[in-house]
C-alpha cells in the first residue's frame, strides 16, 4: 500500500533568477510540510531531469543542495512520463520496504534559463540521431504528424482540436498560479501562428519556470488519505517513425494493465488528469483511455462533460496547454491538482466527486506509458 | 552480414534497409542485428524510392538559423514499397495516402531524401 501524503506546485511561468535546483526546492519544501513531515524523515528521493542544468546525478546533487541523505537516490527520465513513473515506482519501493517516506521532485528553469530555441532543439532530440533529426524536425511536427494521420483516420478536424485549447484555458483562468490568464476562443486557436501543421501555436503547451513535488509513504500522515490503487506502464517505441499503427499505441496496453492491477473500471473514475502537450495528444489520450469514444472526445469537450462541473471534470487546473510546463514538473502538476481535488482543497476549482482520480502520462512521441488510478480510503 | 551501403544518412544518394535472412523481417534504423529475432544474418539493399504518404506535418517554425532558412518544409512519413517506414522531406501540398517518389536535396548542409508525387 501507497499514500500521496503531500503536495507542493509554485506557479508556472517566469521565474528569472531561479535555477532548477531553487525550483526543485521549493516545490519540496511544499510537499514535505503538506505531508506533516520534517526533512529528516525524507529517506528516499526521485528526481527527474532538467534541460537548463543536464547532470548525471541529478538527484543526489538536489538531496546535498536540499540538506538531507536519503537511503534511496536517483533519477529517472521517461520524458513526459517521468513524473508518473517515479509515482509507480516509489509506490513499488514503499510497498516493499524499501523506503518509507519517498520526496518525488521535478523543476527546472526552462523559460527564463535558457532561449526558446535551445527549449526547441533540446526536445527535438528524443528523435532517432541519424534518420529523423537531422530533417530539422521539432517536437510539435513529430506530433503534426501523429495528427495528421489521426485526423485522417477518424475524421477528426483542427477545430476539434482548438476545443482543447480552449477548455484548458478555461480551467486556468480559474488557478492563480498558471501562466496564462487570457480567454481564448476556437477561432484565437485558428488564427494563432502555424507552429508545425496542423498544430498552430495555441495547440502547442508553452515552455515555463516551475517545480512540483510529492510525498509517497508507506502510512498516511494525516486524515487526508489518498493511495495509489494500481498503476502500470507501456512502451511500444521511442521515436515516431517506428510507431506502431495508431490502433496499437501504448496508451490502451497501460490502461488496460492498470485497469487489472487496481480492480477498476473507467465507469468508476470521476476525475480525470490526462498529459496534454499538443490538443492531439490529450485528443488522443482521451479516447485511447476510454474517456470518450474513438473520434469524440471533441464532441465531449463541447458538450461541457469535462469542465470542472461536468461528468468527468479534467485538468482543471489547465493542464500543460495553460497552467504551464516546466519538463518533468510539467506533468507532475496533473497529480497535484488532483491531490487538491481529492482531499477538497482545490477552493474555487473544487469538483463535486473526486473520490477514483484516473490519471495518465505519456513520454516521447506516444512512446512511454503510465496509468495509474488514486482512491480516496 | 553483407558489406554496409551508403545511403543519405552518410551522405550517399540511396535509400538502403536491412532484411533478416531468418525471420524475414525489414527494418530501416541500421542495426547489425534482427530486432525481430536477434539473427545477425542481414542483407543490406537499395529501396526503390517508391512509396506511401502515410503522415505529413509542414515545419513553420524551426530551431536553427540553418533550418530556419528553409521555412516552410514538409515532413513526411513514407510507407515504401519494400515495406518499412521513413522520415523525409517532401513536396507542402502532399497528401495522406498520395502515391510518391523519392529524389534527394540539400538541407541544412546535408543530403536529404524528397518525395513528389508519382507522374
Amino acid at each position: 500500500m501507497s499514500f500521496v501524503t503531500g503536495v507542493g506546485l509554485t506557479s508556472y511561468g517566469k521565474h528569472g533568477g531561479s535555477s532548477s535546483l531553487d525550483l526543485m526546492s521549493r516545490a519540496a519544501e511544499l510537499a514535505i510540510a503538506d505531508a506533516g513531515l520534517k526533512r529528516s524523515e525524507i529517506d528516499g528521493v526521485l528526481c527527474g531531469y532538467s534541460t537548463v542544468s543536464p547532470h548525471i546525478m541529478l538527484a543526489t546533487v538536489f538531496a546535498e543542495h536540499f540538506g538531507i541523505r536519503p537511503s534511496y537516490a536517483h533519477a529517472v527520465q521517461v520524458g513526459g512520463a517521468t513524473g508518473l513513473a517515479m509515482t509507480m515506482l516509489a509506490h513499488h519501493l514503499v510497498d516493499a520496504g524499501i523506503a518509507k517516506h519517498v520526496l518525488i521532485v521535478g523543476g527546472e528553469n526552462r523559460l527564463t534559463g535558457q532561449s526558446r530555441d535551445a527549449s526547441i532543439q533540446a526536445l527535438a532530440q528524443v528523435g532517432h540521431p541519424d534518420y529523423e533529426v537531422t530533417l530539422g524536425p521539432t517536437i510539435p511536427a513529430y506530433y503534426g504528424l501523429v495528427a495528421s494521420r489521426y485526423m485522417h483516420e477518424y475524421g477528426v478536424t483542427q477545430e476539434d482540436l482548438a476545443e482543447f485549447a480552449v477548455l484548458m484555458r478555461k480551467h486556468a483562468l480559474s488557478h492563480p498560479g498558471a501562466q496564462f490568464h487570457e480567454p481564448i476562443t476556437v477561432a484565437d486557436v485558428m488564427a494563432s501562428k502555424p507552429v508545425a501543421m496542423p498544430l498552430k501555436l495555441l495547440d502547442c503547451c508553452p515552455v515555463s519556470d516551475g517545480g512540483a513535488a510529492f510525498v509517497i509513504s508507506r502510512e498516511a500522515t494525516s486524515e487526508r488519505r489518498v493511495r495509489v490503487r494500481g498503476c502500470a506502464q507501456a512502451h511500444t517505441h521511442q521515436h515516431v517513425t517506428a510507431a506502431p499503427a495508431l490502433s496499437d499505441l501504448g496508451a490502451e496496453i497501460s490502461i488496460a494493465k492498470a485497469k487489472q492491477a487496481s480492480g477498476l473500471s473507467i465507469s468508476d473514475v470521476c476525475y480525470a488528469a490526462v498529459y496534454d502537450s499538443f490538443t492531439i495528444t490529450l485528443a488522443m489520450l482521451l479516447e485511447d483511455l476510454g474517456l470518450a469514444k474513438r473520434g469524440e472526445a471533441a464532441a465531449r469537450v463541447r458538450a461541457g462533460y469535462f469542465n470542472q462541473d461536468g461528468e468527468m471534470p479534467l485538468n482543471t487546473h489547465g493542464g500543460l496547454l495553460s497552467y504551464g510546463h516546466c519538463g518533468v514538473g510539467g506533468a507532475m502538476a496533473h497529480l497535484v491538482e488532483t491531490h487538491l481535488q481529492m482531499t477538497g482543497r482545490a477552493e474555487n476549482r473544487q469538483v463535486r466527486d473526486a473520490s477514483i482520480a484516473l490519471l495518465h502520462g505519456d513520454g516521447g512521441v506516444l512512446s512511454s506509458h503510465v496509468s495509474m488510478f488514486l482512491e480516496r480510503v | 552480414m553483407t558489406e554496409e551501403i551508403a545511403d543519405w544518412t552518410k551522405g550517399a544518394e540511396a535509400i538502403v534497409y536491412q532484411g533478416c535472412k531468418t525471420c524475414g523481417a525489414r527494418q530501416y534504423f541500421r542495426r547489425s542485428f534482427c530486432a525481430a529475432c536477434g539473427s545477425t544474418e542481414l542483407t543490406e539493399n537499395r529501396a526503390s524510392g517508391a512509396g506511401k504518404v502515410y503522415a505529413t506535418s509542414l515545419v513553420c517554425r524551426a530551431a536553427t538559423p540553418e533550418t530556419r532558412a528553409h521555412v516552410p518544409y514538409n515532413i513526411v512519413l513514407v510507407d515504401t514499397a519494400e515495406g518499412f517506414r521513413m522520415m523525409a522531406h517532401g513536396d507542402n501540398d502532399l497528401a495522406i495516402g498520395d502515391e510518391v517518389n523519392a529524389r534527394f536535396t540539400q538541407f541544412a548542409g546535408r543530403l536529404v531524401p524528397y518525395f513528389a508525387k508519382a507522374k
